[in-house]
């Protein structure tokens, strides 16, 4: 087995990892850290995705800036949003 | 991007470099597949927001959708990322044959998520979980939005398994030669990438939000 198919072997391993640490802090009583857990999983099964399968590890520093960059605009998207429920109160 | 990688292709206009075209190619897709975080971000952004406003009514929601179905599906897609990912490394390699074998296997698994998903709405609905018209009560807002990502998931799936088909053809045939052509299959490999991170984030959002 060649460096590059261990390589995707073990991202995807990961990829399980991080699948198996969310659905079981679903599952278990551990109160309000479990939304934290579930969206710091879905960060990094995001990263590993785009960084290993998406090849943004093998691309120009200008490339991975055009692929990430709307989530640059998400975030100000979702800011936006908040801003607005929380200061109306509801 | 490395002189390597492009070492063989077919020079296009109005490239002066072969680098500089697989730069290009890479550009394109990555700034489209920009324009549908935009769109599945908003749909995102709408159930954090509901969730957000009306605590409890999410989780209430949620907790009725099928879990096992859900997580399975996971599996499944996570999995046909990696036999996307392992076609991209044959092509690069010049397998031709093992480039259509994996991507086969992909369509395989993303026809098997859409199966799942059949039954599971198939569920939903005998058990009177479906989507509301008018004025939605919180839990029915999380429902529908619900049956709107998944839905939407499910097309760009759906286009996912026709791409990857057309190509494992089109490889089969020796119509796209590899590894000179395999931009091709990388560029299906990305589509393919990304709808398995859309359901990396829908799944959270919709079966995971528990007491």
């Amino acid at each position: 087995m060649g460096k590059e198919t261990a390589t995707l072997l073990l991202t995807w391993a990961a990829l399980m990892a991080l699948l198996a640490i969310t659905v079981a802090a679903a599952l278990l009583p551990i109160g309000p850290v479990k939304g934290a857990i579930n969206i710091g999983a879905a960060l990094a099964k995001a990263a590993l995705i785009y960084w290993v399968f998406m090849h943004l590890k093998e691309v120009s520093g200008f490339l991975r800036i055009a692929a990430v960059g709307a989530v640059v605009w998400i975030v100000i998207l979702g800011t936006m949003t908040f801003t607005d429920i929380v200061s109306r109160g509801g | 991007m490395s002189e390597a990688a492009s070492k063989g292709v077919t020079l296009e206009e109005p490239f002066a470099r072969r680098d500089q075209q697989r730069e290009a190619d890479f550009l394109g897709m990555y700034l489209f597949l920009a324009s549908e975080i935009m769109l599945f971000g908003g749909v995102i952004a709408l159930l954090f927001a509901d969730r957000f406003r009306h605590p409890g009514a999410a989780e209430q929601a949620a907790a009725r959708l099928n879990l096992m179905i859900g997580t399975a599906n996971t599996v499944i897609l996570l999995t046909s990322s990696l036999f996307v990912a392992l076609a991209v490394a044959a092509a690069r390699a010049g397998k031709a044959r093992a480039v259509t074998g994996w991507l086969i296997g992909a369509s395989l698994l993303g026809l098997a998520f859409l199966g799942l998903k059949g039954v599971e709405y198939a569920e939903d609905l005998a058990e009177g979980i479906r989507p509301i018209l008018g004025r939605a009560t919180p839990g029915a807002l999380f429902i529908n939005l619900y049956f709107t990502a998944t839905a939407l998931h499910a097309i760009h799936l759906t286009v996912g398994i026709g791409l990857m088909g057309w190509s494992a053809a089109r490889v089969g045939r020796g119509r796209v030669k590899v590894p000179n052509q395999s931009i091709v299959i990388e560029m299906t490999g990305l589509y393919w990438h990304f709808v398995d991170v859309v359901w990396v984030f829908l799944f959270p959002f919709l079966y995971l939000p528990r007491h």
